[in-house]
């Protein structure tokens, strides 16, 4: 393996770490807050851990599989762990490894949080807690590419671990033209958000703040009672653009190209439009007992429904006192996921569709042994390979939930607050149900489930195999 | 640009790679999806399955807004008809490789009415240039600019050679007009100034007019006799052009080809030349076909180890000129080493062909580059400008000129008079000029440090 270019890209991305630790030293200058300092700190620790790695450059640029999969991992390792230094050395969350599990949170856009009460923070703290949403969400080390490519070699590779779903696709043939198109967007939808949120009088903050945790459907909130105090326009606003977020970006893509035809052909946008609304409607038939109108009752369906698919993770009310059938609909939402190429996590509902059909031909096959058929998407055949990789994914994914909730379960929480902290963590949600409900948190686990959860958010972001990848030994051996 | 390759084989993979790298947009197009995979893998360009001839698969390859498109398939009807149905749904050029002889007969007819752009015939091209190295003897690679007057030859410095540790200023001794514009030692590229010391084993690349280069040959002691009989061993397309080419400049040529339908074929197609029934790797044959005594020997069968061994063989019992066809590449620095005389790749010299023709337009649309070659092994750009107007550059002999480094002003053409420079000679408007560099000009003025 070539350890000098990881090593590089590793330096890259813990400067690239200490020029965005700039913008909460901004917002601590604004609210004059003392904890800016903190950061100044960890900027330091990060030049001195990059720059020496960047300053000896490789020789040798080529990328392979290899080198692309522990490239990514680690530095989504090394950003979280040189993100956590602000709230240890301000003294805001004292246990390293509890600010480690808050910023690995942030990264991968999972919301889920050891603060017992977030309104203590300081704004700039706050502030980097959301920002971190923003970084995770279209994925750090594209975004780095995109802007310094690496000279003469071919990093595709690192897109492929990157990006989230079965298969790479590309918009325009330029990987590099490809992310700085979709980076747009994503920039675009997010700037359009904060706007619709002040014109409904949020303040710009908290408008900041939430946007940035919609667009990479992270879900850390600012307020104790996250989006509850917000007005029903604001929520509705949030509503919808977290739903947005949670599309495949070639979708916007190619609408923006006026390709509407292959805009309109992608089904899984469709699919994962069919089961918000089918689940909206479940969801409010079955609470609206609770709820003085129909219309307060589907107004919380929606922003939960919402909130849950795209794996956001912010909350109106707490959906942890709806009824069963509710709740079950939800953890199911929180597996599910969002579509391939979104800022969301879960297993991604393409993959769900490629199952359900693959499981539908095996059917057929045990009927009528000597038929052939094959699994069709989006008007096109989908290759043997990529059902091969949705079965391996779905096999790891299984095998990896299994293992987490042994560990997990030495705590000795009951059923439902096990079962839902390692779902909620491993699809990169952020609540899930009883002790680490909306109301909840993951203070009260021990320092073990906490290493665990946190390998299981980079795990659900990473799309599993960057981070087994690590685990393996013949990964680091030098002939294999 | 935004081009659409049709067909991931060997041309379209390669064209791929190379424009891909040049920064172009590349879209591939092919109907098996695991040749496509394998592209899509190693290269960052767009991949689309289907067949190029069908409407759907074109316009999501994106045919609208593609400035060329260049179909590779193996079939020559398909890309033909590809080009002629992009041509219509969108607004671009079109190059069509089409290799056989029937319907490359009748291009030149029809490349006007199916809107071609250019074609490309891997085979004939093949057959052509080795044509150009079988004309100039002992040249290893031959190029041309200023529209064939300037000719690029590259040749290997073997230790016997008077060229051996001379100093380039003392050249002129051999009171010829030529040019050292750069030399490959090892690995190593050289754009040489006059101080320079040329080694035995030295890979050099000389530019002159095309009757000045002969001399030089001459002078250094290689001879220049023409070849006046070849054999050719295997009976392919590229056998077929070459022979016909050499048989029409009034060359011997005898063909050994193993299958006894297609002899018949082909000397009823070339009724001159001799046409051998047999196994060219039997020794014996070649032996009686008098390779010891034939001044240049081809190697083109289809399968590489064969044309490897035959041409080793040839060198060590004759004294002909070698020229051997490998098809795939891959291990290319180890059959460097081989004395396997020159070699061809014909998926290379087809895709070189589309390349420079993909450079010219690049070029010409910023700036007053005229025609770009890629030489001393892709390292060195071989540039010609046209200078239309006064400038910094114009009129200053070029001893005054403070040049950038690793930079060669090759040659000049006024008037169709090629001008190798000295330090008193002028660029004028007017004139072309060929700049030998390894740094990347876009315009005239820039060869200045």
């Amino acid at each position: 393996m070539n350890k000098r270019l990881v090593l590089y890209v590793l330096g890259l991305i813990l400067l690239v770490a200490a020029a965005l630790m700039v913008l909460p030293i901004i917002v601590a200058i604004i609210y004059r807050e003392k904890s800016g300092y903190a950061f100044l700190w960890a900027i330091g620790a990060a030049l001195i851990l990059g720059l020496p790695m960047v300053l000896q450059r490789p020789g040798n640029h080529t990328i392979y599989a290899r080198e692309g999969y522990v490239a990514v991992a680690l530095s989504w390792v090394f950003l979280s762990l040189v993100g956590a230094m602000p709230f240890t050395i301000s003294g805001y969350i004292p246990n390293y490894l509890d600010a480690v599990f808050e910023t690995v949170s942030g990264f991968t856009t999972t919301g889920s949080s050891i603060l017992t009460n977030v309104e203590v923070l300081p704004h700039c703290l706050l502030f980097w807690r959301s920002f971190t949403h923003l970084i995770g969400g279209m994925g750090i080390l594209v975004f780095m590419l995109a802007l310094v490519p690496l000279a003469g070699g071919d990093s595709i590779f690192l897109l492929r671990a990157e990006s989230p779903g079965p298969a790479v696709s590309k918009v325009v043939p330029k990987m590099r033209t490809t992310s700085l198109i979709l980076y747009g967007i994503y920039f675009g939808m997010t700037a359009l958000l904060v706007i619709l949120l002040l014109l409904g009088g949020m303040p710009l903050f908290d408008s900041l703040c939430h946007a940035f945790g919609a667009a990479g459907t992270g879900g850390f909130g600012i307020k104790a009672d996250c989006m509850a105090s917000y007005n029903a326009y604001c929520q509705t606003v949030i509503t919808i653009f977290m739903a947005l977020f949670g599309i495949n970006f070639n979708f916007y893509a190619f609408l923006l190209f006026r390709r509407f035809k292959m805009a309109f052909h992608i089904s899984e946008v469709w699919t994962y439009i069919a089961i918000i609304l089918l689940a909206i409607l479940v969801i409010t038939a079955n609470i609206a007992k609770q709820y003085p109108s129909v219309f307060q009752a589907l107004h919380h369906a929606a922003f939960s429904v919402s909130s849950i698919i795209t794996t956001t993770g912010y909350v109106t009310e707490n959906f942890d006192l709806w009824p069963e059938l509710s709740r079950i609909i939800l953890v199911c939402l929180m597996v599910i996921g969002s579509c391939a190429g979104s800022t969301g996590g879960g297993i991604k509902v393409s993959r769900c569709i490629i199952l359900a059909k693959s499981c539908r031909r095996e059917v057929m096959f045990l009927l009528n042994p000597r038929s052939v058929k094959v699994v069709m998407m989006d008007g096109k055949r989908v290759p043997d390979n990529t059902i091969r990789g949705v079965y391996g994914y779905c096999t790891a994914y299984v095998l990896i939930l299994v293992a987490s909730l042994l560990v997990v379960a030495l705590d000795n929480f009951d059923f439902t607050t096990t079962v839902t902290a390692v779902f909620t963590t491993l699809n990169n949600v952020g609540p899930g149900l009883n002790l680490v409900g909306p109301v909840g948190n993951f203070s009260a686990f021990s320092a073990l489930s906490k290493i665990v959860i946190c390998f299981d958010m980079l795990i659900g972001r990473l799309e599993i195999f960057p981070i087994v990848v690590l685990f393996m030994p013949s990964t680091w051996r030098k002939h294999s | 640009m935004k081009i659409i390759i049709i067909g991931a084989g060997k041309v379209g993979a390669t064209l791929a790679e190379h424009l891909s790298h040049e920064g172009h947009e590349i879209t591939v197009v092919d109907a098996r999806a695991d040749v496509l995979r394998a592209v899509g893998e190693r290269l960052d360009v767009m991949t689309v399955e289907g067949s190029g001839a069908s409407f759907e698969t074109l316009q999501e390859a994106g045919i609208e807004s593609a400035n060329l498109l260049i179909t590779v398939t193996g079939a020559d009807e398909l890309n033909l008809l590809t080009c002629l149905i992009g041509r219509k749904m969108g607004n671009c050029e079109t190059i069509a490789r089409v290799r056989s002889p029937e319907h490359s007969m009748m291009l030149p007819q029809l490349r006007y009415e199916l809107g071609l752009s250019m074609s490309v015939n891997p085979e004939q091209d093949c057959a052509t240039e080795m044509l150009r190295v079988l004309r100039v003897p002992s040249a290893i690679h031959v190029d041309t600019l200023a529209r064939g007057r300037v000719e690029l030859l590259k040749f290997h410095v073997d230790s016997t050679s008077p060229l051996v540790d001379l100093k380039l200023a003392e050249l002129g001794r051999f009171r010829t007009k030529v040019l050292v514009c750069g030399v490959e030692r090892g690995d190593q590229v050289i754009i040489p100034d006059g101080d320079f010391i040329i080694r035995a084993g030295d890979l050099l690349s000389i530019v002159g007019a095309s009757s000045e280069t002969a001399v030089f040959f001459k002078a250094i002691g290689i001879a220049t006799n023409p070849v006046k009989s070849v054999i050719i061993a295997g009976g392919g397309r590229i056998a077929f052009y070459l022979a016909k080419q050499l048989l029409s400049g009034g060359i011997s040529v005898k063909i050994i080809e193993q299958d006894r339908a297609r002899c018949e074929q082909l000397s009823e197609q070339l009724p001159k030349a001799q046409i051998i029934h047999g196994d060219a790797t039997d020794q014996q044959l070649l032996l009686e076909c008098g390779v010891r005594n034939v001044d240049a020997f081809v190697a083109t069968t289809g399968i590489n180890e064969e044309n490897i061994f035959m041409s080793l063989y040839v060198r060590s019992i004759s004294k002909a000129k070698v020229l051997t066809k490998l098809n795939r590449s891959g291990f290319e620095n180890i059959i460097a080493t081989l004395n396997l005389g020159s070699i061809f790749y014909p998926r290379y010299i087809a895709a070189e062909r589309i390349l420079q023709y993909v450079r010219g337009k690049e070029a010409s649309r910023s700036s007053s580059i005229e025609t770009l070659l890629k030489i001393l092994n892709n390292q060195a750009e071989a540039l010609e400008f046209g200078v239309t107007s006064q400038s910094e550059v114009t009129g200053v002999p070029l001893m005054q000129l403070k040049l950038r480094k690793n930079l060669l002003i090759s040659a000049i053409n006024r008037n169709g008079k090629i001008i190798i420079p000295s330090g008193q000679d002028c660029i004028e408007p007017g004139d072309t000029v060929v700049v030998v560099t390894t740094e990347r000009l876009t315009k005239l003025t820039d060869i200045r440090g």
